[in-house]
């Protein structure tokens, strides 16, 4: 039997959903029209009222005068229409072969799908808001309409073939101008997101990101993009560094918002300290947040804080180094008596020391054992950090934009994070890496050839420690005191959560899955209540429909790095030729092996 | 000419199952050696405690003047490496990069270089992708270097996995039933590929069930039923054996169909 954790081995096969609608080919034309006609009226109602009062998302009470939300569902609106109408623009030339850049037929159903999504949850919005349905104004009620004969008409146009636009020959500077743009567009939805308070406005606003990814996605612009960034990595990381880094600045001096954004760093390096554990070697650890309170917890102890039991305070530099250490010790411990069971009852393991560090951490206040962390009362009052004689805690105007507290911490975790995003893609790349990823895939196989698995697995785990240690250093400094019931097992479970959401071993997917599970909480406090309930539903829904994360490992884009229509033909070909026979039933290998 | 492998009264019980039943078997350096039976004679659990999977219930294996201990790594350092009969690729990994996992136990990059980017790590790195690339193409899989490995037919992944285990330079190669599942023009490609193999100076032991390539590309055949030796001798002997004969096929008379325990060879 495979005995690596049953959630970490999750089989990526998603073939690709099944043609729908062929039966309904020949209703092809009329369906286009009657689509067309949907997205007029998707197009129009946003210049209708959609709610009678205006206290519902941004003030869509009038007529005329579209809010920017209505704005969005009339760019969803352009956008159907666009992916309707373009075959009867964009011809082939005479004589040639249709070159299929973009798949606007699936554009189309896409952007339907999401219009209507978009109007549902709006006019949900409105209605809870303003209570019952009679809140709705026409605007809003034409919306659904289109949107819904939209949907219906478009599940009558073909398919049509894949997508090509990843294989056309660009022009470097056009790839990295593409790559640009797509980044400060991230940043503009982000600081734009950021800045909505409204619980229902935030949601409706993430809708209309979701279903443009989406439909980029369908139409093709996204395979295009991730081939375009996976032949500029540099530039791809630079844009992304620099946005990330001139996010402060957008956001003029609110601490709100930054102190959202430091905590969002802090999960996410976090979460790709645990990605080495659950992304490369496939070892569930669902004790991981203990690691990040040992090192907020040594940062605690060693800090000025009045409350500090230790009264050393080495300069933090020295303090990072010896809470990563105390994290990876608690590594060592943990992991080398357990690292020898696998799977689930590794995952059992780990859950339970997540709640031995929580318990010790509760006790060691002078009445059972020494006093070391005051219990639950934890360490308050940990002051700002000085570093080179610049205080953290004080504010700076920059460029004519106040930078506060936050902003200043989140500066520190940008570059911690960075510092541990290298760490993971240098050994992601190099014989340890491998080492890794073959225990993952087949750890008898890998033994075989032999690797040290042991040695590997404990070093997974020790140096996913050491990175959340130092993320904790930082933590205590941002949090101002350490208390042992902010390292729950909730915590654990969100990483996890985090890392396969965004797709397991990745950088960038886990980069995203983790903001998103820190910022939807964050920014739904209301929901708070329902927040397992949707998280839950969430991951349900991912394994069913992306088993790989948002964004899949590059190991399995590798297949996509053609340049030209002529080898982008010939593996078409090529993967026709292998699949088609062994669906022609050619005997289907057991790979569950019994041979050890 | 002292062997190069030596197992000694190896002998595996399940329980109350005696899987593989006290036996000896040398294999010679630069020897072809092929290992028959029927389904479920003990061959498959023979190799994994040659290779330390398992751990046998008793004998010892000798090879290269040591003795082996059951640990699977240390089997491999020591330059012994294996295919399996159900193919274990890494599948999530491209076939050069599962080609280069051949090569962990012949480099020494650590956590440390890597993270650094140290100079070893970058020789090692480039070194390791040269001989996995020139192995890729020794199997003849130069093109496929970067397709996952479970994207690949089926045939391609049998010389993916002998690639891989060719790569870790060993002394002996176990092969089992490398032609399992395969076409007859695969067949022939692989047989072709096993004499280039010996060509190398690599010894081969190799479990099979097509009798034409076992008879055709092997110095000594070895025939495995219900767990023992049966006969242990040139092809043409062992061909015209009638007790393998029988073994494979049954006598006529006096077989009470209950006599067989072991038929179910999956574990
Ligand atoms: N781990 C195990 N536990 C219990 N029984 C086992 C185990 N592994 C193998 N066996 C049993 O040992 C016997 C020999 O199995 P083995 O797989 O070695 O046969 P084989 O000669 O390789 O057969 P085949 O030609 O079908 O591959 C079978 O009866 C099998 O059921
Ligand atoms: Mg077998």
């Amino acid at each position: 039997m495979n005995d690596t954790g049953s959630l970490v081995t999750l089989a990526p096969d998603s073939s690709g959903p099944a043609p729908t609608g062929e039966r309904w080919i020949r209703f092809a034309k009329p369906a286009r029209w009657i689509a067309i006609a949907g997205a007029v009226g998707v197009l129009a109602a946003p210049f209708m009222a959609w709610a009678y009062r205006p206290d519902a998302l941004d003030d869509v009470s009038f007529w005329g005068e579209p809010s920017p939300l209505q704005w969005f569902a009339f760019a969803l609106g352009l956008l159907l229409l666009g992916c309707l109408v373009a075959p009867f623009v964009i011809k082939p030339r005479p004589g040639r072969r249709p070159r299929r850049l973009l798949a606007f037929n699936r554009g189309a159903k896409a952007a339907a799908s999401g219009s209507l999504v978009y109007f549902a949850v709006a006019s949900a919005a409105i209605v809870l808001e303003l209570g019952g349905l009679v809140a709705l104004e026409p605007g809003a009620w034409a919306g659904l309409a289109g949107a819904l004969v939209a949907t219906v008409a478009t599940r009558a146009l073909p398919e049509g073939h894949d997508p090509r636009l990843q294989f056309l020959n660009t022009p470097a500077w056009g790839q990295i101008l593409g790559i640009v743009g797509a980044v400060a567009l991230v940043l503009f939805a982000a600081a734009y997101g950021l800045g909505q308070d409204g619980a229902s406005t935030f949601v409706t606003f993430g809708v209309l990101c979701g279903v443009g990814v989406y439909v980029a996605a369908r139409v093709g612009v996204m395979g295009w993009l991730s081939a375009a960034a996976a032949r500029n990595r540099r530039a791809l990381v630079l844009a992304a560094f620099a946005v990330a880094f001139l996010f402060p600045m957008t956001q003029d001096g609110s601490d709100a918002n930054m102190s959202i954004a430091v905590g969002v760093l802090i999960f996410a390096a976090t979460a790709m300290g645990l990605n080495i554990v659950v992304g490369l070697a496939g070892l569930l650890d669902l004790g991981y947040i203990a690691f990040l309170g040992a090192g907020a917890f040594t940062a605690a102890i060693l800090s000025r804080s009045a409350f500090a039991t230790l009264g050393w305070s080495p300069p933090f530099p020295v303090v990072v180094l010896i809470s990563g250490t105390v994290a990876a010790i608690l590594g060592l411990i943990i992991g080398s008596p357990t690292l020898r069971v696998s799977g689930d009852y590794l995952a059992i393991v780990t859950l339970a020391f997540g709640e031995i560090f929580r318990i010790t951490m509760n006790n060691l206040d002078g009445v059972d054992g020494p006093n070391l962390t005051r219990g639950s009362n934890g360490i308050p009052a940990i002051p700002d950090l000085e570093l080179f004689g610049f205080d953290f805690g004080e504010s700076h105007m920059i460029l004519g934009v106040q930078i506060g507290r936050f902003a200043n911490y989140y500066w520190l975790m940008l570059l911690v994070l960075a510092l541990i995003i290298l760490v993971f893609t240098n050994l992601n790349h190099s014989r340890i890496g491998r080492g890794w990823v073959a225990i993952r895939e087949d750890e008898r196989a890998a033994e075989a050839m032999g690797v040290n698995v042991f040695g590997l697995k404990l070093l997974a785990f020790a140096g996913g420690a050491f990175l959340a240690g130092i993320a904790g250093a930082v933590k205590a400094h941002v949090d101002v005191s350490v208390t042992p019931d902010q390292y729950i097992f909730m915590e654990s479970a969100f990483l996890v959560a985090g890392i396969v959401l965004g797709g397991m071993g990745t950088v960038g997917g886990v980069l995203i899955g983790a903001s998103i599970l820190k910022l939807l909480p964050e920014k739904l406090r209301f929901f708070e209540d329902y927040r397992l309930l949707m998280f839950g539903v969430l991951l349900v829904v991912m394994m069913r429909f992306r088993p790989e994360g948002l964004m899949p490992d590059e190991r399995r884009q590798l297949e996509f790095h053609a340049d030209d229509d002529e080898l982008a033909e010939e593996i078409g070909e090529n993967i026709e030729a292998h699949v088609i026979p062994s669906l022609a039933g050619a005997p289907e290998p057991d790979l569950k092996g019994d041979d050890a | 000419m002292t062997a190069l492998l030596s197992a000694r009264d190896v002998t595996m019980k399940f329980g109350g199952l005696t899987a593989v039943n006290q036996v000896s078997l040398d294999v010679a350096p630069g020897e072809i050696v092929g290992l028959i039976g029927p389904n479920g004679a003990g061959k498959t659990t023979f190799f994994n405690c040659l290779t330390g999977m398992y751990q046998p219930t008793s004998g010892e294996v000798e090879f290269d003047g040591q003795l082996l201990p059951p640990k699977p790594r240390r089997v491999a350092m020591a330059g012994v490496a294996r295919t399996f009969q159900n193919i274990r690729l890494f599948q999530n990994m491209t076939a050069l990069e599962n080609v280069m996992v051949g090569r962990y136990a012949r480099t020494g990059t650590n956590a440390i270089d890597a993270v650094f980017r140290l100079p070893r790590h970058r020789r090692e790195e480039t070194e390791t992708r040269r001989i996995a690339e020139e192995w890729l193409d020794f199997v003849g899989l130069g093109e496929a270097a970067d397709l996952l490995s479970r994207n690949m037919p089926y045939g391609d992944q049998r010389r993916l996995e002998i690639a891989r285990a060719l790569a870790l330079e060993p002394k002996l190669l176990l092969l089992d039933e490398p032609t399992a599942g395969m076409n007859p023009q695969e067949t022939r490609e692989a047989e072709e590929l096993i004499t280039r193999i010996r060509g190398l100076g690599m010894a081969i032991l190799v479990i099979e069930h097509d009798m034409r390539f076992i008879f055709s590309l092997c110095d000594r055949v070895a025939c495995l039923v219900r767990g023992a030796v049966l006969i242990d001798g040139a092809p043409e002997t062992v061909q015209n054996d009638p007790r393998v004969i029988e073994a494979y096929i049954g006598t006529p008379v006096d077989v009470a169909p209950s006599a067989d325990g072991e038929g179910d060879s999956d574990a």
